[in-house]
């Protein structure tokens, strides 16, 4: 590997208080049959409670990665983490007992998948799905059990939640299922709530239905939400600051309308630049060029070198540290000035 | 769920009438002369030969012959021998022989073999996952002739001279359901090993499920992942397995009953085929059949109540 793994300042290491859920140079590594991939390189996030992070970032750039290694359900092995800490109100749940961690996962951190089909099991009704949270972590009857589970349908507003709570997964729609989902990450009322692509598998109306469920649970229970997307359109309107990854690193991290307004890493501004917009109509739609990197062969220097308008000699041997803009913005780019005053290029 | 069965059993019909006339053409196919093989060496008379030539149809058509055939099942009569027995007098308790046999094959199969299985999935990539695997390789590349008589000598004769107690009979009933044990075993070996595979490969296909991912998501403790969330799923190609191979396990008990000399099916088959008692092996095969589409009916039915995907109108 020709690029050593750079430390990256916490992003708010200077806070009098720890934030609810805080993310530390993160590092995850898979072992293959073709060498190494080194999937997560020194990620570092915090979210408090009441307030929504998007992870944004293609396929393979290890946001997907970063949450399984927060809940726990990395398959370890073939993956590792060399290096790194995920601090939950203050301690490090990498450090703790499978056990202890368990009591945590589900309960006080839940995750909401991407694929609703098969991320439920298919031989239990959803009431039982749901009943379990109570059955298992609470110690309730089977009734007791189900009556929270109609509570919690009717909560992510599934019509007829007391004739459906004992259908099957598979006979409810896409967007009715990814409500059943939500209904069970919820149940036990976590802090923090990390959804994965909650909305790829469905249609676009849809989305905007299940995103605004998200949003609406979110500011009710004061809850830590991490939602991780490749789609830059669904969370303007819910998150409050946006991490973009590429290739295992944060490459650019911001509140969210000042990333839209002025990206300060050219892959920002090319994932800005591809949204098609109505006043563009006609137009070829901008794509970022060339394909995300191999991780079993990254680029020397900056990973997104050999795919950035921008290149300049340094940023093929130079690996950028992720430079703070403000107290609340960084980004990887030796050339985030000019990014943001547009004088690059 | 009535109608389905309904349909079921009468698309057996047209599966019945095909497999029994394939075996009966084949069964009057065999070269030589069924009255021949009832005389052995000595010449047959004549006259003797023409009047059961023509009791037994044996001068019609092949057509004709399954037409009598059938019309005589149907009223409930397997027909005769042709030394005169009625065939029904010779299934008589053969049948129980031979399914308790392969009942007895199927729970040690269904134990063992979802059994070591399930160990190997768990204990996947490590020594114990690895010798499972070379031991159901040995199992299967062993023919049951083999370890018929191998088991039949160790587990049977020599363990019996060396401790002085009959743990395994080895040959005939009179034991009762002990009797059952070492020819069961045997009987079951090869399926054991093709279950053991299935099951490993179910369960492994299981735990990389999404829906198991969710359950320890859930923060469900390791046994309720396993033991609830992936087990169900996992259990449903093997019924259909196991359905199956009760139909596998009656028809192939041939060799297991003749080395331990059990009086059942598989037997009394072999015996016919050789004596040419083509009626008795027609019949054994038809009621074969009819336990192989019930099985089966039972499996698929079992199997809706496995998945609730599957539902039959």
């Amino acid at each position: 590997m020709s690029n050593p793994s750079i430390d990256t300042h916490p992003l708010e290491a200077e806070a009098t208080t720890e934030p609810l859920l805080v993310v530390d140079n993160l590092h995850v590594e898979f072992t293959t049959r073709q060498g190494l991939v080194r999937a997560v390189n020194g990620v570092s996030y915090t979210v408090n409670a009441g307030e929504s992070l998007a992870v944004l970032g293609e396929s393979g750039s290890g946001k997907s990665v970063t949450a399984q290694a927060i809940m726990g359900i990395l398959d370890m092995p073939p993956a590792r983490i060399p290096k790194g800490e995920v601090r939950f109100r203050g301690t490090d749940m990498l450090k703790l007992s499978d056990q202890a961690r368990s009591q945590i996962r589900g309960q006080r951190i839940a995750m909401i998948f991407q694929d609703a089909l098969s991320a439920l099991n298919p031989v239990f009704t959803v009431g039982w799905q749901i009943s379990e949270m109570f059955r298992v972590h609470r110690g309730m009857s089977k009734r007791d059990g189900m009556r929270k589970a109609v509570e919690l349908m009717d909560r992510v507003r599934i019509p007829a939640a007391k004739n459906r709570v004992n259908d099957y997964p598979h006979q409810f729609s896409g967007g009715m299922r990814q409500r059943i989902m939500i209904a069970m990450s919820i149940a036990l009322d976590p802090e923090v709530l990390i959804a994965d692509e909650p909305t790829t598998a469905l249609d676009v109306t849809v989305q905007a239905q299940i995103m605004d469920l998200l949003a609406e649970l979110q500011r009710e229970s004061n809850m830590g939400l991490i939602l991780i997307t490749h789609d830059l359109g669904v969370v303007a309107d819910v998150a409050d600051k946006i991490a973009v990854m590429y290739a295992g690193r944060i490459v650019e991290h911001a509140p969210v309308h000042d990333l839209y307004k002025t990206p300060a890493h050219p892959y920002s501004k090319g994932l800005l630049d591809s949204i098609p917009r109505v006043d563009m109509k006609g137009q070829e739609l901008y794509a970022i060029k060339g394909l995300p990197p191999n991780l079993l062969d990254m680029p020397s220097g900056c990973a997104f070198h050999p795919r950035c308008p921008y290149r300049r000699d340094n940023c093929v041997t130079d690996v950028p540290p992720l430079y703070e803009i403000s107290g609340t913005r960084g980004s990887a780019c030796h050339y985030y000035r000019e990014v943001l005053d547009g004088t690059l290029g | 769920m009535g109608r389905y069965v309904i349909r079921r059993l009468l698309q057996a019909i047209p599966v019945l009438l095909g497999t029994t006339f394939l075996i009966f053409a084949i069964v009057y196919a065999l070269p030589g002369d069924p009255l021949q093989a009832l005389a052995g060496e000595k010449r047959v008379d004549p006259v003797f030969a023409a009047a059961l030539r023509e009791q037994f149809h044996l001068n019609d058509p092949l057509i004709v012959r399954y037409g009598y055939y059938v019309r005589d099942i149907l009223s409930g009569n397997f027909g005769t021998t042709f030394r005169g027995l009625p065939v029904s007098t010779i299934f008589e308790g053969k049948f129980q022989v031979t399914f308790q046999l392969a009942i007895t094959a199927l729970i040690f199969e269904a134990i063992i073999g979802i059994g070591l299985g399930l160990w190997a999935a768990l204990r996947r990539g490590k020594w114990e996952d690895k010798g499972i695997l070379a031991v159901t390789l040995l199992m299967v590349s062993i023919p049951t002739l083999v370890s018929g008589f191998v088991l039949q000598l160790v587990l049977g004769v020599q363990l019996k001279r060396n401790t002085g107690i009959d743990f395994f009979p080895v040959a005939g009933i009179q034991d009762g359901l002990r009797s059952y044990l070492l020819p069961g075993f045997v009987l079951a070996m090869l399926s054991i090993a093709y279950l053991t595979r299935l099951t490993r490969t179910s369960l492994m296909e299981t735990l990389r499920a999404d829906y198991v991912r969710t359950a320890i998501a859930k923060g469900m403790p390791r046994r309720r992942v396993l033991g609830r969330h992936a087990l169900r799923n996992s259990l449903i190609p093997l019924v259909t397995y196991l359905g199956a191979d009760l139909g596998t396990l009656m028809g192939g008990a041939v060799i297991t009953e003749t080395i331990f000399n059990l009086p059942g099916i598989g037997q009394q088959l072999f015996q016919s085929v050789y004596l040419r008692e083509n009626s008795v092996v027609v019949g054994i095969v038809t009621v074969l059949v009819l336990i192989y589409i019930v099985a089966n009916l039972v499996v698929d039915l079992l199997y809706a109540v496995l998945d609730p995907r599957i539902r039959y109108e």
